[in-house]
C-alpha cells in the first residue's frame, strides 16, 4: 500500500474443518442421521490449537461438554434464558472472533487509506471494523467485539475485546466468558496466503493463555464475490415455529 | 380487546413501525394533493450547481468518499400538500417549516394524553437529533424529480400483484392488531433480515450512519442498521446471472468524474425487498454518491419500475460527516430479537381469550410494505 504496509485486500478463506471442532475431531454422523444421512455428517480434522488441547479449568471442561450435549436445544420462550443453550451458529447469530475466520465461507478485507479496515464475512453478513492505532476501549460488548489494529513489521495485529460472552468457538461447545481477549495476527506468507494466528486468554475459563493458527487462502477465481448467507430465514421455524397460531400459517 | 392490552399493543406496534420502517419521517408523506409545477430545473440541481470544491482523491486516484456519514433530516421524502408548487423555502419560511416538522417528530413533549405519552416512551434520548433539521438547501421534499416532489402515480397492477398486496396488507393488519399468526406476518425489518441496509438509503429516526470504505477496485458501504456491508466492485464485471438473487441485490459501480454511480439488480422476489412493493424483476435503482466538500456528500437515487410507477423518480439526500468524536457501533438485531416472541406469545394469549382481528381498513391494500 501507499503507506508502506502490506496490502491485505482480497477475498480470503480458511480451509480447515475447525468450525466442527477446533481440536482433533474424527468424522461423525452428525445430528439426525436417520434423515440427514451422509449430508449431515461432520468432517474430520486435526486440531488448530497449539499443543492440541484447550487448557480448560475443570468446571469449564464440564461446561463445554454440557454445551455440546445441548448444542441443538433451543428455547427462546423467555428473555432471561434466551441464550442459555444451543450453538449460536445454529441460531444464526454473529459468530464473533476468531470463529468468523474459520466458518466455511469466505470473507473480504477492504483496506484503504483511512484508519479503518473493514472485514466483511459472508456468514450472516457479519462485519467488523478494525480501528488502527485506536486508544479507546470497547464502549460496550458486541457480537463481533471491538477490534483495534496495529502493524508490527509485515504483520497486522488486531486486539479484540468487548465480545459478547454468548459466542462459541465451534459446534463442539468450546466457549469463553466476558473476559475473553483475542489477539489476532495476519502475516502475508505469499501473494496467495496469510498466516492467521490468534492468541487467546480468558482467566475465568482457561488455566493459561493459548494459541491457534492456520493459513488463509486467497480466493482467486475471476469475478468471485461474497454472496449473501443471510441465515435468519433458515432459523425462524426452529426459534419461533412453536409460537405460531395452530393451523394458522397462511404463508 | 381490553384497553390495557390494546394500549400496550399500540405502543409495541408504534415503536416497531417507527423503528423499523425505513420511511421518511412524520405524517407529511401521505398528505396533500399531487400537483405538477412544470419544467423548471429542480431545486436540488440548483443547490448542487452552487457548490464547487476540488475532488479529494485516494492515493490510488479514486474520488475519496471514505468516512462515516449521517443522512438524518426532517425534510420529507414527498412534498407536503400545503407546500405544493414551492420547492425551496426562503430563510423565514424554512425556519417555520423546520419548527413545524420538528414539533411533529420530537418525543420531548407531554401533550396528547396518556396513550400518546406511552407511545413516546422511546424518548428523545434514543433518537437522532439530526432528524429534526431540514436540509441546508431548504428544500421541501427529498424528491427532486418529478418537479412536484411526489412519487409518481402507480400504473394499474396485475390481479396477481393486487392479490399479493392484499395478502401483505392482511398480514400487516394482524401484526398491527397484535395478532400475528406466525413470524411470516412480520415485515423483513421486524424479522431482522434487512433494515435500512437495503437501497434506497432513507433517513429514519435513528441509526442513520453509513461507513464508506474504499480500496483499489472496490467501494464498501456498511450501513449502521443492520450490520451488513455492501461491497461494490468497480472493475466493470458483469452482474450475477439473473437466477442468482439476493436480499440486497447485486451491486456494480463506477466513477463518473467525481461521482460514484452504483447500479443494483438481482433482488429477491420476496415481498418487502424493494421499495414500496415494486416488482423486483423490473425494478432498477441507480445511486449516485458525490462528495461536495470535506463534510458533505450528496446521495441521489433514481428508481424506475415500469410495472409499478408511471415514470422514474429521483431523490437527493445530503449526507454529513459525523463528528470525529463519534463512532459507529455494531447494530445487532436478530441475536436479541425478544419482541418477536413477545408479539407471538401475546397473540396466542389473546386468542385464548377469544379476541380476533377486525376487518382491514378500506384502502389499506394499496399501501406497500416499505
Amino acid at each position: 500500500m501507499a503507506d508502506g504496509h502490506p496490502d491485505l485486500n482480497g477475498i480470503w478463506q480458511a480451509f480447515v474443518t475447525a468450525n466442527f471442532d477446533i481440536q482433533d475431531h474424527e468424522a461423525q454422523p452428525g445430528p439426525h442421521p436417520e434423515i440427514m444421512g451422509a449430508y449431515g455428517a461432520e468432517l474430520p480434522g486435526q486440531s488448530i490449537v497449539e499443543g492440541g488441547d484447550i487448557p480448560y479449568q475443570p468446571w469449564a471442561l464440564a461446561k463445554k461438554k454440557e454445551n455440546f450435549a445441548k448444542r441443538m436445544t433451543v428455547d427462546v420462550s423467555s428473555d432471561k434464558t434466551w441464550h442459555a443453550s444451543g450453538d449460536p451458529e445454529l441460531k444464526c447469530y454473529m459468530p464473533g472472533v476468531p470463529r468468523a475466520t474459520y466458518m466455511p465461507l469466505p470473507f473480504q478485507i477492504v483496506q484503504g487509506s483511512s484508519p479503518y479496515i473493514l472485514v466483511a464475512y459472508a456468514f450472516t453478513s457479519a462485519t467488523r471494523t478494525i480501528r488502527m492505532n485506536w486508544k479507546g476501549d470497547a464502549p460496550t460488548d458486541a457480537w463481533m467485539g471491538w477490534s483495534r489494529g496495529r502493524w508490527e513489521g509485515e504483520t497486522l495485529v488486531v486486539d479484540v475485546t468487548g465480545q459478547r460472552e454468548e459466542t462459541w468457538l465451534d459446534r463442539a461447545g468450546d466457549f469463553h466468558s466476558d473476559k475473553f481477549h483475542v489477539v489476532e495476527r495476519y502475516t502475508p506468507a505469499s501473494p496467495y496466503h496469510l498466516l492467521y494466528e490468534a492468541t487467546i486468554e480468558d482467566p475465568k475459563v482457561y488455566t493459561r493463555q493459548w494459541k491457534m493458527s492456520f493459513p488463509l487462502y486467497r480466493r482467486v477465481e475471476k469475478n468471485l464475490q461474497l454472496l449473501e448467507f443471510k441465515c435468519v430465514p433458515f432459523t425462524e421455524e426452529l426459534l419461533y415455529g412453536k409460537f405460531r397460531k395452530p393451523n394458522g400459517d397462511v404463508k | 380487546m381490553n384497553d390495557r392490552s390494546s394500549a400496550l399493543l399500540a405502543f409495541l406496534a408504534f415503536v416497531t413501525a417507527l423503528v423499523l420502517v425505513p420511511q421518511p419521517i412524520g405524517g407529511q408523506t401521505t398528505s396533500g394533493t399531487r400537483q405538477t409545477t412544470g419544467g423548471t430545473k429542480s431545486a436540488g440541481a440548483r443547490a448542487t450547481a452552487k457548490k464547487t470544491a476540488p475532488v479529494q482523491r485516494t492515493p490510488w486516484g479514486d474520488p475519496d468518499l471514505q468516512g462515516v456519514w449521517n443522512d438524518a433530516t426532517s425534510t420529507p421524502l414527498q412534498r407536503p400538500g400545503d407546500l405544493a408548487g414551492k420547492d425551496v423555502l426562503n430563510d423565514e419560511e424554512a425556519a417555520e417549516f423546520q419548527e413545524q416538522t420538528a414539533h411533529g417528530l420530537t418525543r420531548d413533549r407531554r401533550d396528547g394524553g396518556r396513550d400518546a405519552d406511552v407511545n413516546r416512551a422511546y424518548n428523545e434520548h434514543w433518537m437522532d437529533a439530526r432528524r429534526l433539521k431540514i436540509t441546508a438547501d431548504h428544500r421541501t421534499s427529498l424528491i427532486v424529480d418529478p418537479p412536484d416532489g411526489r412519487i409518481p402515480s402507480l400504473v394499474p397492477l396485475s390481479p396477481e400483484r393486487q392479490k399479493a398486496r392484499a395478502a401483505r396488507a392482511d398480514a400487516n393488519a394482524r401484526f398491527n392488531a397484535g395478532m400475528p399468526n406466525t413470524f411470516h406476518d412480520m415485515s423483513l425489518p421486524v424479522r431482522c433480515i434487512i433494515r435500512t441496509d437495503s437501497p434506497p438509503y432513507l433517513p429514519t429516526i435513528y441509526n442513520n450512519d453509513f461507513h464508506i470504505f474504499q480500496s483499489p477496485g472496490y467501494v464498501a458501504i456498511a450501513p449502521e442498521m443492520i450490520h451488513s456491508a455492501r461491497i461494490i466492485p468497480l472493475d466493470g464485471r458483469p452482474h450475477l446471472r439473473g437466477d442468482l438473487q439476493q436480499w440486497l441485490g447485486d451491486t456494480r459501480g463506477h466513477f463518473d468524474g467525481p461521482t460514484l454511480v452504483v447500479e443494483t439488480t438481482n433482488f429477491r422476489a420476496d415481498d418487502g425487498v424493494v421499495f414500496q412493493g415494486a416488482n423486483p424483476a423490473t425494478y432498477r435503482i441507480t445511486e449516485r454518491f458525490t462528495r461536495v466538500d470535506a463534510d458533505t456528500l450528496n446521495y441521489e437515487f433514481t428508481i424506475e419500475d415500469p410495472m409499478t410507477w408511471t415514470r422514474p423518480w429521483t431523490a437527493r439526500i445530503p449526507w454529513t460527516k459525523i463528528d470525529p468524536g463519534e463512532q459507529m457501533y455494531e447494530y445487532a438485531c436478530h441475536e436479541d430479537n425478544f419482541d418477536i416472541v413477545h408479539f407471538l406469545t401475546g397473540a396466542r394469549a389473546r386468542e385464548k381469550r377469544g379476541e380476533t382481528v377486525g376487518p382491514r381498513p378500506a384502502g389499506a391494500a394499496a399501501a406497500g410494505e416499505r
